[in-house]
């Protein structure tokens, strides 16, 4: 059997056969425009539009940091779609050029899963705020955890709502001064690590803006998984909520109270490593002195365990106030993607021929009136 | 029957085995009302007597109408669920105003059902079931098949339920599960008593319980023992036919509006080359459609049952964004969670359709019920100024071309497009005929694949709103097309660039030219049809949606009766056609029935200045001709003579 080249390229996409009108026309702007493009710089990633946020926003360092690794994936810009929400993180779009939506408030995973779905061969990314993604988009954030959609979530946790002007999310610590809490907000924060893994996420990490190397590491990882992973990223807002990651920024005690994750490393962090993870005896993780523990009991981190319990209790380590803060991936496990499931389901149906529409609106209960 | 010539054709007396000879009455229409418990399968005896009714030639129209609740306790009222059917030889319009036969399975579905029964009607009920604990469930302090009550109609008490369980005696099937059987026993009585052929059935319960051969070939003997004992018994002295209706020539099939309108989506997907995606939440009595489209996966539809209505429609737009034909189907409520993306749609403009399933509201309403009031919803029901063209079907069939007519407005326009069908339509049935596919509208659109701009340094650019001068339709760049990538989203963007733009010249250029785009689709419409047989009609009746039928049922009393009345019905209610304020102007009167409080009256006067007159009612249930004749001809009659201007 012989196929032509677009019929290759289809397959190459793993698009079925009834898609082909998209795939003709992504290969009609090859044939005009010449081949992807896979082997991108940073500045291919800038548009013309001018930034916007404040100077000295934590959302630029993450920019820059995306922009300069996202071309080792080797992916045509083109093949990248980013849909936002709404926030100043949700702006991320406007400066990436690649194909983009900013959409409406929390609402991005759900649009970023239909099109996922309905096209496996893109590469989709969501970029969210804590507000977005946690108050007005949870529904959608955790179910689109348990479906393991392939898709990237950069979820950025700056522990306020900046676009609205300085109102407390549902990551800030309890008794928040706000403009709308002017004595000190009423609700317990959510730990949007802990969310994730009790949506049974199959990848979830934690970076911090200013720390390049740690925040490349983790989205490398989060980019090569299959299914969708969430990258929370602690970014600094230095308008309305400034310093909220001090403590673990500062070279003194941000030794101290993070805990970087290497995967097949014992948990051995602070100062000269005196601290270390252990378990507690009840199912649970403690932190401990490791000169105070057999050395045999210190936890190996282990990113690939398949019961979430572990991850879980990795990430009740720390506090609302950000004392002993695991930092990298807790968990990435293998499972099957929704997007590939409903490709084989398709490719099932159309096992006994593709669809006949004169069949099927005849159906089985037919009478003919003659002439 | 009541209002219907009948005749007895002594040439066609049928003779029974048992030597009884039996009188066989030519009627040419009928109307039975099927009631029952919600568990005695009422739905499923209805539309297997709709298909070997329209297997044979007649024309029908049916009603389903379902309780509200899932399970209601056994014999009581809210727990009675019941089919009417309309089947006649000649074209018939609607599911009929009122019963020519009742065949209520307990007393809960006569209480509930006589009062619809015109007097001498024929009443068939199961006498087993008028237990002494089942009357009191319903409050009949006397058994009314015993005190007279009924005397005033045609009282037939058959003991289906014992009678059922006896057939099967040998079944081996317990009495319980035997007793279940009875709805087919009575689908056999009735089979005989109207002359329906039984092999559409027999097939049917084989394919249905091919798992089961025990339970198909006890239903199939249960539907055997009815018709026979039609045939046998003196309960029932003459049989009836009903001629083949006079239709146009063609492959027919019985078909409800959700499965035309699934049917509609799939055939744009076909015909269109593209991918449909569905996004859905449950919700009646939309639900059929998601189930419906789930089965098509052979033609490249992809369905998705989302975490809720916002989620349902937000994975259609971004489905739609990547090349499909973005779907999503709901009722009401969902319609209302879905606003803030409708009005996502409306800047990215992309291709979506948007059906609503209307039910009776506000809020949860009558989830089961039809009802026609969510037109100003889909008209206005979102923030800032965000026009979305409304499409209606006017029957259970066309729901599948109305299907292809949405999304062609869709593709062509990349608009969201709303499909306002209603629980009526959704529910009932009508046969027919089965277009021939290549006669389908084609509807396919051109994707983008190159630059259509040159920036200010004279580099290609794409420029995402930059307009086909025609359709004014943006367009259309599916991620992966090289060298197109671009950004949209919610906030205003500059025309042709589609950049981030607040400039208030801008803003009001964009605002202008989408509405500019939704109102220019009416230069894409046909003329409207109006039906003014005479051509000297006063009085213009105009309605939009499932009120089709009851309207044109009413027309055709008024016109019979001597009078002239003119009817229009509207397919796009957004926009509207142009030359409808013409035809509105032409004539003296114009009446407008709707089931809601008066949404297009309100709309048709605010747009032509003209008094319409509206008609209104919200019963949950389908207008009955009748009384809309009645409300027509007072228009006619307090119509002078032409008033000189
Ligand atoms: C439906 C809706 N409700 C409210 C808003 C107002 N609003 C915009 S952004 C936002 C909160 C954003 O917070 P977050 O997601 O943390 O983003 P950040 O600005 O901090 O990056 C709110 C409440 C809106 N745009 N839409
Ligand atoms: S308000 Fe805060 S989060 Fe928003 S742009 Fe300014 S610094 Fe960044
Ligand atoms: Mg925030």
């Amino acid at each position: 059997m012989t196929t032509s080249p677009i019929d290759e390229h289809v397959h190459e996409l793993g698009m079925p056969a009834f898609d082909q009108r998209i795939a003709d026309a992504v290969a009609r702007s090859v044939e005009l425009g010449g081949d992807k493009q896979t082997s991108l710089k940073a500045k291919d990633l800038k548009t013309d539009q001018e930034v916007r946020w404040c100077p000295g926003c934590g959302d630029y360092v993450i920019l820059n940091a995306v922009q300069s690794f996202l071309p080792s994936l080797g992916i045509a810009r083109e093949d990248m779609v980013i849909v936002s929400g709404i926030g100043c993180s949700s702006r991320f779009p406007y400066y990436m050029n690649t194909y983009g939506m900013h959409s409406i408030h929390g609402r991005a995973p759900a649009i970023a899963t239909g099109l996922a779905a309905s096209r496996p061969d893109l590469s989709v990314w969501v970029v969210t705020g804590d507000g977005d993604a946690l108050s007005i988009g949870g529904n959608h954030l955790i179910h689109t955890l348990r479906r393991n959609v392939n898709l990237t979530i950069l979820l950025f946790n700056n522990r306020i709502y900046g676009l609205t002007k300085g109102q407390y999310s549902p990551t800030s610590e309890l008794g928040k001064v706000t403009k709308s809490t002017p004595m000190g907000s009423l609700d317990h924060p959510f730990n949007p690590v802990s969310l994730a893994l009790g949506a049974d996420a199959t990848f979830v990490g934690r970076a911090m803006d200013s720390d390049r190397k740690g925040l490349t590491d983790v989205l490398r990882q989060a980019a090569e998984h299959q299914g969708t992973a969430l990258v929370e990223i602690y970014q600094n807002c230095n308008i309305f909520n400034d310093g909220a990651f001090e403590l673990l920024k500062d070279p003194l005690t941000g030794t101290q109270w993070s805990i970087p994750l290497v995967h097949g490393e014992k948990i051995v962090f602070g100062p000269d490593g005196a601290s270390c993870v252990v378990a507690d005896g009840w199912g649970g993780l403690r932190v401990a002195e490791t000169n105070s523990v057999d050395e045999a009991d210190i936890v190996v981190h282990d990113a690939h365990r398949e019961d979430p319990a572990y991850a879980f209790a990795l990430s009740r380590l720390s506090s609302q106030d950000l004392r002993y803060t695991p930092m990298g991936v807790f968990r990435s496990v293998a499972k099957p993607t929704y997007d590939a499931m409903m490709t084989d389901q398709l490719t099932e149906a159309r096992s006994g021929g593709a669809g006949d529409l004169d069949r099927l609106l005849h159906g089985s209960d037919t009478w003919t009136v003659e002439a | 029957m009541t209002g219907t010539t009948s005749q007895t054709t002594p040439e066609a007396q049928a003779s029974a085995p048992g030597g009884l000879v039996k009188d066989v009455v030519t009627l040419d229409r009928v109307v039975i009302r099927l009631a029952g418990d919600s568990g005695d399968g009422m739905q499923l005896t209805g539309n297997r007597f709709t298909s070997e009714t329209a297997s044979l030639g007649n024309d029908v129209s049916t009603l389903p109408n379902f309780p509200a609740e899932i399970r209601a306790p056994t014999g009581t009222l809210p727990g009675v669920s019941s089919f009417q059917l309309h089947f006649a030889d000649h074209d018939i319009m609607t599911p009929g105003d009122a019963p020519d036969v009742l065949v209520a399975m307990n007393p809960a579905a006569l209480k509930a059902n006589l009062a619809d029964l015109p007097g001498g009607g024929l009443l068939i009920v199961d006498s087993d079931e008028f237990t002494a604990r089942n009357l009191a469930k319903v409050g009949y302090a006397e058994n009314p098949l015993e005190d007279g009550s009924l005397e005033g109609w045609q009282l037939v008490s058959v003991p289906l339920t014992s009678m059922t369980t006896d057939a099967l005696a040998d079944s081996g099937l317990g009495k319980k599960e035997a007793e279940r059987s009875k709805n087919m026993f009575t689908l056999g009585l009735l089979s005989w008593m109207y002359h329906r052929p039984t092999e559409g059935t027999i097939r049917f319960l084989e394919r249905q319980f091919r798992r089961k051969p025990e339970i198909a070939a006890a239903n199939i003997a249960a539907f055997r023992a009815g018709f026979n004992y039609g045939e046998t018994t003196e309960a029932f002295a003459v049989s009836y036919e009903i001629k083949p209706a006079p239709m146009a020539p063609g492959t027919y099939r019985n078909i409800s509006g959700n499965q035309a309108l699934a049917y509609g989506l799939v055939a744009a997907g076909v015909r269109s080359g593209l991918p449909v995606f569905l996004g859905a939440y449950p919700i009646t009595p939309a639900s059929d459609v998601l189930h419906e489209l789930s089965k098509h996966k052979a033609f490249g539809v992809r369905t998705y049952q989302a975490e809720d209505e916002i989620a349902g429609i937000g994975a259609a737009l971004g489905a739609s964004f990547g090349g499909a034909l973005g779907v999503t189907t709901t009722s009401g409520p969902g319609v209302a969670l879905k606003s803030e993306t409708v009005g996502l749609a409306v800047m990215t403009e992309l291709p979506l359709v948007i059906v609503d399933v209307q039910r009776g509201g506000p809020s949860t309403g009558l989830p089961t019920k039809t009802e026609q009031s969510d037109l100003l919803q889909a008209m206005f029901g979102r923030n800032g100024e965000a026009p979305v063209p409304v499409v209606a079907p006017r029957s259970p069939a066309d729901c599948f071309d109305a299907a292809i007519e949405a999304a062609r407005i869709a593709l062509t326009y990349r608009t969201p497009v709303f499909l306002l069908s209603d629980g009526y339509l959704a529910n009932g049935a009508e046969p027919w005929s089965v277009p021939d596919t290549d006669s389908l509208p084609d509807l396919r659109v051109e994707f983008a694949t190159e630059p259509n701009g040159t920036d200010a340094a004279g580099d290609p650019v794409f420029l995402p709103y930059l307009r086909d001068p025609e359709t004014l339709a943006r367009p259309w760049a599916v991620p992966g097309t090289k060298a197109l990538q671009h950004r949209i989203g919610g906030l205003e963007k500059a025309d042709g660039t589609g950049n981030i733009s607040y400039d208030p010249a801008n803003h009001d250029h964009m605002t202008r030219i989408r509405q500019a785009k939704v109102d220019g689709i009416a230069a894409s419409l046909p003329p409207t049809e109006v039906d003014d047989p005479d051509g000297d009609a006063k009085v213009l009746v105009i309605g939009w949606g499932s009120t089709y039928g009851p309207i044109g049922a009413a027309c055709r009393r008024i016109r019979r009766s001597g009078r002239s009345i003119a009817q229009v019905h509207l397919r796009h209610v957004n926009p509207l056609p142009a030359d409808l304020g013409d035809i509105i102007r032409s004539y003296d009167r114009v009446v407008c029935p709707e089931m809601n409080l008066g949404q297009l009256s309100l709309l048709l006067r605010a747009e032509y200045l003209v008094d319409v007159q509206s008609h209104t009612q919200v019963r949950g249930l389908p207008f009955r001709a009748a009384e809309l004749a009645a409300v027509l001809q007072d228009v006619i009659d307090s119509t002078g003579p032409e008033v000189q201007s």
